[in-house]
C-alpha cells in the first residue's frame, strides 16, 4: 500500500495528492503536524527524510521525497496509458523541464504564501518579485503553446508538469500575488480544473460550472 | 493612528500558545498596534512587556496563562479571561491549531465565524453542500449578565462535520462571543450524544486590519489524531482566509444599511450592533 505523508496545507503534497486521485491509485495519507508541531523536523520523520521536508511516499521498501520525483515515479508506474510522462524523448524532455519549473522557479510563490500565512520569516517582497518573474515566464509559453494549439505545459495532452506547476500558482493570492496580469496562466488554471479526477485543497478557488 | 477606544484596550488577547513560548523562542508581536514582547523566564512565568518604537520596553504587561495560552492587554480589564469550563472536563482534548495570519479586521473575522449561509460555497463538501444550503430560523441573544452574544438552536446539515464524522450529519450548532473579539462554537459531537465539541478563534489583532488569529479545538474524539484534528480545522480556516481577504472594507461597517442583509444575517446585525452600543470603533467603520 501507498503511503503518502502528508499535511492538508502544503501544495507539494497536494500536487502528489491531486496526481495519486487522477491515476485513481489507491493510497493512505499520514498526516503530519507541520504547523504548529514542526513534526518534519523531529527524529521519526527524518529518518524518513533527513532533509525534514514534505511530502514523503513510500511504496512497500521504496522511500521517495521530493514531489517532483514522487510524480515522476507515479506516472511512470500506474499510468497505463504513458499520457502523463510520455515516452517520446523530446516532449519527455520538455515535461522534465517544466516538471523542474515547478519545483524550483515557482517555489518563490510558496514562499511568499509561507511567510502571510505562517509568519515565516521570508524576505517576502524578494520572493514576490521572483514568483512573478517565473510567472511571467509560465504565462509567456503557455500563450505560445495556444497558438500552436496546444492546451498544455508540454506536449499535446496533460503531463506531470501541469501537475507539477499548477498548485503553488493557483494558491498565489494567498501570498499576496496576484495573478491578473497573466490571462494564459488564468485559461490553463481552469483547463486544469477540468481535468477528470481533479481535487482541489483549501485555498483554491474552484471556478463555477454551470 | 486613530485613539483607541476603552472597550477594545480593555479586553484579554491571546498573544501565543503556553507550549510555544519557550525560554528560547520569545514572541515579538503587535497587539493594537502596539509593539510588544513575551518571554518565559527562567523561573517558567510569563512575561510581557510594552515596547516604544524603538524597542525599549515602556512597560510591564498584565499576563494571564489559561487554557493553554498566553493572555495579555493594554487596558484594565473588568475580570479575567472569560470562563470555558468545558476545558476542565475529564475525556475532553484541547488541541491548539496554531496561529492564521489574515489581512482584515477582528470584528470580520468574528462576524464571519458566526455566519454559517457560508458553508455550503465555501466549505464545499465539508461543512454544508448544495442543494442543502437553507439556514434555519436560529434565536440570537444578547445574555446582559455576563455581557456575551450568543446564537442558538442553529442546525445545519454537513456532509463532514467534524475530523471524526464518518457521514452526513444534522448539526446542532451554537456561537457564544465571549467577548468582542473572542468566539466560540459548541456543535454536536459525532462521538457522544451527549456533549457539544468546541472550536474557538481569538483572534490576536495586530493592528485595526491586520489579526493573528489563534484557534484550538476542544473535542471528545477517541478516533483521531492529533494530527488529523488540527490538519482538518487548518484546511477549514484557510477557505475562509480567502473571503476573508476579499472583503471591503476590512473594517466592519457599524452604521446600518451599509451592507444588505437578510434573515440568516440575524447574528451578524446583532453583533455589529453590539459592538458598536459598546463603543467599539478598533477595525469598525
Amino acid at each position: 500500500m501507498i503511503k503518502l505523508y502528508d499535511y492538508i496545507l502544503s501544495g507539494s503534497c497536494y500536487k502528489v495528492r491531486l496526481l495519486l486521485n487522477i491515476l485513481n491509485v489507491e493510497y493512505e495519507a499520514v498526516p503530519v503536524d507541520f504547523y504548529p508541531g514542526l513534526e518534519h523536523k523531529k527524529p521519526d520523520f527524518l529518518a524518513l527524510n533527513p532533509l525534514g521536508q514534505l511530502p514523503v511516499l513510500t511504496d512497500n521498501d521504496l522511500i521517495l521525497r521530493d514531489a517532483q520525483s514522487i510524480l515522476l515515479y507515479l506516472a511512470s508506474k500506474y499510468d497505463s496509458q504513458r499520457t502523463w510522462f510520455p515516452g517520446d524523448p523530446a516532449t519527455r524532455g520538455q515535461v522534465a523541464m517544466w516538471t523542474a519549473f515547478g519545483g524550483g522557479e515557482i517555489m518563490a510563490a510558496s514562499a511568499a504564501r509561507l511567510h502571510d500565512v505562517l509568519n515565516y520569516p521570508f524576505d517576502v517582497d524578494q520572493q514576490r518579485k521572483s514568483a512573478h518573474a517565473a510567472f511571467l515566464i509560465l504565462d509567456d509559453h503557455i500563450a505560445e503553446q495556444e497558438i500552436k494549439g496546444f492546451d498544455w505545459l508540454a506536449g499535446t495532452s496533460p503531463t506531470i508538469a501541469d501537475i507539477a506547476c499548477f498548485p503553488y500558482v493557483s494558491l498565489s493570492e494567498d501570498g499576496g500575488i496576484s495573478r491578473e496580469e497573466y490571462p494564459a496562466i488564468e485559461r490553463w488554471l481552469r483547463r486544469v480544473m477540468d481535468i477528470p479526477g481533479f481535487i482541489d485543497m483549501p485555498g483554491i478557488l474552484q471556478h463555477w460550472r454551470p | 493612528m486613530k485613539q483607541i477606544d476603552s472597550s477594545t484596550l480593555n479586553q484579554w488577547y491571546v498573544i501565543q500558545s503556553c507550549a510555544d513560548l519557550t525560554q528560547t523562542r520569545p514572541r515579538y508581536t503587535r497587539l493594537l498596534g502596539s509593539n510588544i514582547l513575551a518571554e518565559r523566564l527562567d523561573d517558567g512565568s510569563v512575561s510581557a512587556g510594552l515596547l516604544s518604537t524603538t524597542g525599549e520596553q515602556v512597560r510591564q504587561l498584565p499576563v494571564r496563562e489559561c487554557y493553554d495560552y498566553v493572555w495579555t492587554t493594554l487596558g484594565e480589564p473588568d475580570g479575567d479571561v472569560f470562563s470555558m469550563p468545558e476545558f476542565y472536563e475529564e475525556g475532553r482534548r484541547m488541541i491548539v491549531c496554531g496561529i492564521a495570519s489574515v489581512q482584515t479586521s477582528p470584528g470580520r473575522i468574528i462576524e464571519n465565524f458566526l455566519d454559517m449561509s457560508h458553508f455550503p460555497f465555501v466549505h464545499i463538501d465539508v461543512l454544508g453542500a448544495e442543494p442543502e444550503t437553507e439556514v434555519n430560523n436560529y434565536k440570537v441573544n444578547l445574555r446582559k449578565d455576563v455581557n456575551e452574544l450568543w446564537a442558538t438552536e442553529c442546525g445545519f446539515y454537513q456532509p463532514k462535520a467534524m475530523a471524526s464524522a464518518t457521514e452526513g450529519i444534522e448539526v446542532d450548532y451554537q456561537y457564544r462571543v465571549a467577548n468582542p473579539f473572542a468566539a466560540i462554537l459548541y456543535k454536536t459531537c459525532p462521538d457522544r450524544d451527549d456533549a457539544m465539541d468546541l472550536v474557538g478563534i481569538l483572534p490576536q489583532p495586530l493592528d485595526e486590519t491586520n489579526c493573528d488569529i489563534h484557534y484550538f479545538m476542544l473535542v471528545f474524539d477517541d478516533v483521531n489524531t492529533d494530527q488529523e484534528l488540527i490538519q482538518f480545522q487548518q484546511g477549514i480556516l484557510m477557505q475562509d482566509r480567502i473571503i476573508l481577504e476579499n472583503q471591503r472594507p476590512r473594517e466592519l461597517p457599524l452604521e446600518r444599511g451599509a451592507e444588505i442583509t437578510i434573515r440568516a444575517d440575524a447574528a451578524s446585525i446583532q453583533y455589529r450592533r453590539w459592538i458598536k452600543d459598546l463603543g467599539i470603533g478598533f477595525g469598525t467603520l
